[in-house]
C-alpha cells in the first residue's frame, strides 16, 4: 500500500515537475550572477514554456504560466503583467507552430524559437525602453538572445530524455 | 494562395482560442487579462497595487525557500573557490619554506664557522646560566635608578651578573643579599658600561644619565655615530657577552648629546633574567 502511495508520489512528482521548474526559475531567477561573467546570461523560462507548449502543452497549463509571468515581474520589478504577456506570446508561437507542423525537426523549431525570441524581446525592450521609461542595455539583450537560442538545443534534448526516460516509463509502470 | 492563407488563419485561430486538456482559459482570454493588468497597474490601480502587494508577499517568502539549493550551490563554489586559492597558497609557502631551509642550512654552517674560527684565533666561547627573577621593588629616586630581585646568594647570584629583559640588558647585579639582589640599571647615573655601535664599529661607553635614556662618551670617533645606529655590548671587560642589543641612537636633539634609547622599558619590568657569562673551554 506504502509503496503504491509513493510510486503515485513520484508519477505526480515527475508529471509536475515542467511545472516546478518554471515556478522555481521564475523564482530564483537563474543568471548565474554568482559566476561574474560578464557576457553570459540566458533566459531559462523561455526554452522551458516554448519547449512545453509545443510538445506537450498539457504539462503546463496556461493559466500558470500567466501566474508564472505575475511573479518574475515581482522578482525582476517590471511593470505586472508584461511578463504574462510575453510568455502567452511565445506560448501562441509554440501552439501556431504545432499546428502548422507535420513533420517534427528540432532544427525548425529551434529556427522559429529563434524569431520568436526576437520578436518578444524586441516587444519587451520597446515597450520598457519607450512607455514605461525603463533603462535597458540593448547589448546585454542580445547576448541573452543568442544564448537562449543556443542553450535550446541543449535543453530540448535533456527535456526529450526526461520526457522518454523518466514520465514515460513511470506511465507504463 | 487562398488555401494557404485559410491554413495560416485556421492555425492562428486555433492557437489562440483552443483550450488544450485541462486547460481553463484560452490564450487569447489570459493575454487580454494580462494587458488589462499591464494598463491598469501603469495607471496604479488600486486593485493591481492590491493583487501585487499579495504576490509580492507570496513572492519574497517562496523564493526564499526556492533559493536554497541555489544559494547551496553559490556556496559551495565560494568554497571551492577558497580552496583553490589556500591550495595556491600553500604551494607558495611551501616553495618560500624550501627557500628558508635552505638560508636556515647555511646560517648553521655560518655558526659553525664562526666557532670554528673563534678556536683558531684562541677567542672564548661563552656559555650562559639563566636565573628567572621576580622584581621586588623598583626604586625610583632621582638619583638612583635600581630594582630588587628575588633571588641572591642562595641561589647563586654573584656581583657582576648582567640582567636582561627578554633578548635585551637591562643592568647589573650590585649587591647581593641571602635571599634578594639589586641591580643597578643602565639609566642610573653611576652606570657605565663598553659597547659597540654599529655600523661602523665604534667603540665606546654607555652611562646613564639618571633619566629614561643614556649617553655615549669617551669616544673617538663621534662623527661615525650616525643617528639610528644600534648600540651593543662590546665584551670588553669580560664583563658582559658581546653583542647583546641595548638600545638605539637618537640624535634628534637641540643640546648635541649622543642620546641612546633603551630597548627595554624599565619602568616596566616585573621578571627578569639573571644571567652569568662564563667561559666556555676550547675543545
Amino acid at each position: 500500500m506504502i509503496e503504491l502511495k509513493n510510486k503515485n508520489f513520484i508519477k505526480i512528482i515527475l508529471l509536475k515537475a515542467p511545472l516546478i521548474l518554471l515556478f522555481v526559475s521564475v523564482l530564483n531567477d537563474y543568471d548565474f550572477n554568482h559566476l561574474s561573467l560578464k557576457y553570459f546570461s540566458f533566459n531559462f523560462s523561455y526554452i522551458l514554456i516554448f519547449y512545453y507548449s509545443l510538445k506537450k502543452s498539457e504539462s503546463l497549463g496556461y493559466t500558470y504560466i500567466f501566474i508564472a509571468g505575475l511573479f518574475n515581474d515581482v522578482v525582476i520589478g517590471t511593470p505586472i503583467g508584461l511578463s504574462s504577456l510575453i510568455y502567452l506570446i511565445l506560448c501562441v508561437a509554440a501552439s501556431y507552430l504545432r499546428n502548422i507542423t507535420l513533420r517534427p525537426s528540432l532544427l525548425k523549431d529551434c529556427i522559429f524559437f529563434l524569431l520568436t525570441i526576437l520578436i518578444i524581446n524586441s516587444l519587451l525592450f520597446l515597450s520598457l525602453k519607450f512607455i514605461f521609461s525603463y533603462e535597458l542595455n540593448y547589448f546585454d539583450q542580445i547576448i541573452n538572445i543568442i544564448f537562449t537560442f543556443l542553450f535550446y538545443f541543449l535543453f530540448s534534448n535533456l527535456f526529450d530524455f526526461f520526457e522518454s526516460y523518466f514520465v514515460r516509463s513511470n506511465n507504463v509502470r | 494562395m487562398e488555401p494557404s492563407r485559410d491554413d495560416f488563419v485556421i492555425a492562428l485561430r486555433s492557437a489562440f482560442l483552443k483550450k488544450g486538456t485541462q486547460q481553463r482559459f484560452s490564450l487569447l482570454s489570459l493575454i487580454f487579462f494580462s494587458i488589462i493588468f499591464l494598463i491598469l497597474g501603469s495607471f496604479n490601480f488600486k486593485i493591481i497595487n492590491y493583487v501585487k502587494i499579495g504576490i509580492t508577499e507570496i513572492v519574497y517568502r517562496s523564493s526564499f525557500i526556492v533559493s536554497v539549493p541555489e544559494n547551496l550551490l553559490k556556496e559551495s563554489y565560494i568554497t571551492i573557490q577558497n580552496h583553490n586559492k589556500l591550495y595556491k597558497e600553500n604551494e607558495k609557502i611551501k616553495s618560500e619554506l624550501e627557500i628558508l631551509k635552505a638560508k636556515d642550512l647555511l646560517n648553521e654552517f655560518t655558526i659553525l664557522e664562526n666557532q670554528r674560527l673563534k678556536k683558531i684565533v684562541d677567542d672564548y666561547l661563552v656559555k650562559s646560566d639563566t636565573i628567572i627573577a621576580k622584581v621586588l621593588s623598583d626604586k625610583s629616586s632621582p638619583f638612583l635608578r635600581s630594582i630588587i630581585i628575588n633571588k641572591g646568594s642562595k641561589q647563586k647570584i654573584n656581583l657582576g651578573m648582567a640582567v636582561m629583559d627578554g633578548a635585551y640588558i637591562v643592568g647589573k647585579v650590585v649587591e647581593v643579599n641571602y635571599l634578594s639582589s639589586r641591580v643597578l640599571l643602565l639609566s642610573d647615573l653611576n652606570s657605565k658600561i663598553p659597547v659597540i655601535i654599529e655600523p661602523n664599529a665604534v667603540f665606546s661607553i654607555l652611562s646613564g644619565t639618571g633619566k629614561d635614556y643614556g649617553v655615549i662618551q669617551y669616544s673617538k670617533k663621534y662623527e661615525d655615530i650616525k643617528n639610528e645606529s644600534v648600540i651593543y655590548t662590546s665584551g670588553a671587560g669580560s664583563l658582559f657577552k658581546a653583542g647583546i642589543p641595548i638600545g638605539r641612537m637618537n640624535l634628534n636633539n637641540l643640546n648635541d648629546e649622543k642620546k641612546v634609547e633603551f630597548f627595554s622599558d624599565f619602568s616596566q619590568l616585573k621578571f627578569v633574567k639573571v644571567v652569568s657569562f662564563k667561559k666556555s673551554e676550547n675543545k
